[in-house]
């Protein structure tokens, strides 16, 4: 039975098993996340970077603008900020730093 | 150019090379504003350039560093710059021979599973800065005729990749990267294969179940599933073609799907 392909009977059984699995288990990617701009205090912006960049933590303004940090999907347009601000999944003209 | 009191040129190989070799003398003629020969300069710019590169590797691999202690890591990645001078600038792709690098190191000989180690960090990087893409709907199979699933061939997600291994890797990372400090006993004798994916804005380490690692081998260079259901079950008694499979749909790691 070496290097023999499984049959497509079996294929199909267990590609159905599979399916059926994820859609019970898994509702897609539950703890998914997004970028939500002007949410963040100062110093406390994330960054997709890693070494090398110098992004996270860069912000010099509360909740500023152009800088994002990740929330759970779902949660960045309902997220209220002093001043009846609110986050945002674009970047943002308001809280920018001095040029 | 043409005076007389001229400071000898030096080439861009000379300078680089008294960069990266901190036993080597300021190259000469290497002269500050008032015209004077400038070693303390040249040394201060020295030690930027390799801590820099040497903060770069702490970054990139985490579990190594807590592994091996900062003085030990500092030291390994002051070896490992010395010996492999950036070939880009771009920093995040800087780094990947690490690995390797600790594998043929000699006092680290007792300590195997640390190349291991180095390769996950540095295939999770990589699915870091992996183009974005959606993964495959796992509903798009069960639209498809049953008869053509056995020759079915998926198509990679851009930020999958496989790390086998014969050691704990996932316990591993998880003790000294994910989850520090949860005290979960770590066997030793266990090997785990990784598939590393980014489906959103995360990427995930998912460990591979019995067979696992040859069924995803054979599915990213382009098998038909029944080929690739084969050979994990060649691989593995214990193969489970839909929990391996669920595990690959789950975490993304394709972007689409192809019959013919």
């Amino acid at each position: 039975m070496k290097n023999k392909a499984m049959s497509a009977a079996i294929v199909a059984g267990a590609v159905a098993t599979a399916i059926s699995g994820l859609t019970v288990s898994t509702p897609a990617h539950a703890q998914a996340k997004e970028k939500c701009y002007g949410v963040s205090l100062k110093g406390q912006n994330d960054c997709k970077a890693g070494p090398g960049t110098t992004c996270a933590g860069t912000s010099t303004v509360d909740y500023q603008g152009n800088a994002w940090t990740l929330v759970p999907k779902g949660t960045c347009t309902t997220m209220d900020v002093p001043g009846d601000r609110h986050g945002s999944l674009t970047e943002l003209k308001r809280d920018l730093p001095d040029a | 150019m043409a005076g007389s009191d001229a400071a000898p040129k030096i080439g861009a190989p000379e300078f680089a090379n008294a960069l990266l070799n901190a036993d080597a003398p300021s190259p000469p003629g290497l002269i500050g504003p008032d015209g004077k020969a400038a070693p303390k300069r040249f040394a201060v710019y020295r030690n930027n350039v390799i801590v820099s590169l040497c903060e770069a590797l702490g970054q990139t691999y985490p579990a190594v560093r807590t592994l091996l202690g900062d003085d030990y890591f500092n030291a390994l990645a002051r070896a490992f710059v010395t010996d492999h001078p950036p070939s880009s600038p771009v920093l995040i792709w800087y780094g990947g021979a690490f690995a390797d690098f600790v594998e043929a190191f000699p006092p680290l000989q007792d300590y195997p599973y640390l190349a291991d180690v180095a390769r996950a960090e540095w295939a999770w990087l990589q699915a870091y800065h992996a183009e974005d893409a959606a993964p495959l709907d796992p509903a798009v199979l069960g639209s498809i005729d049953p008869e053509k699933l056995a020759s079915a061939r998926f198509v990679r997600h851009p930020a999958t990749s496989r790390v086998s291994s014969e050691w704990p890797l996932a316990d591993l990372l998880r003790a000294n990267r994910f989850s520090p400090g949860d005290g979960a006993h770590i066997d030793l004798g266990a090997a785990q294969s990784l598939l590393i994916t980014r489906p959103d804005l995360d990427v995930d380490v998912v460990p591979l179940r019995p067979g696992g690692a040859a069924f995803v081998d054979a599915l990213l260079s382009g098998a038909g599933l029944g080929e690739a259901a084969g050979l994990g079950a060649d691989a593995s008694a214990e193969f489970s073609l839909s929990d391996c499979l669920s595990d690959c749909l789950g975490a993304g790691a394709f972007k689409g799907l192809e019959t013919n």
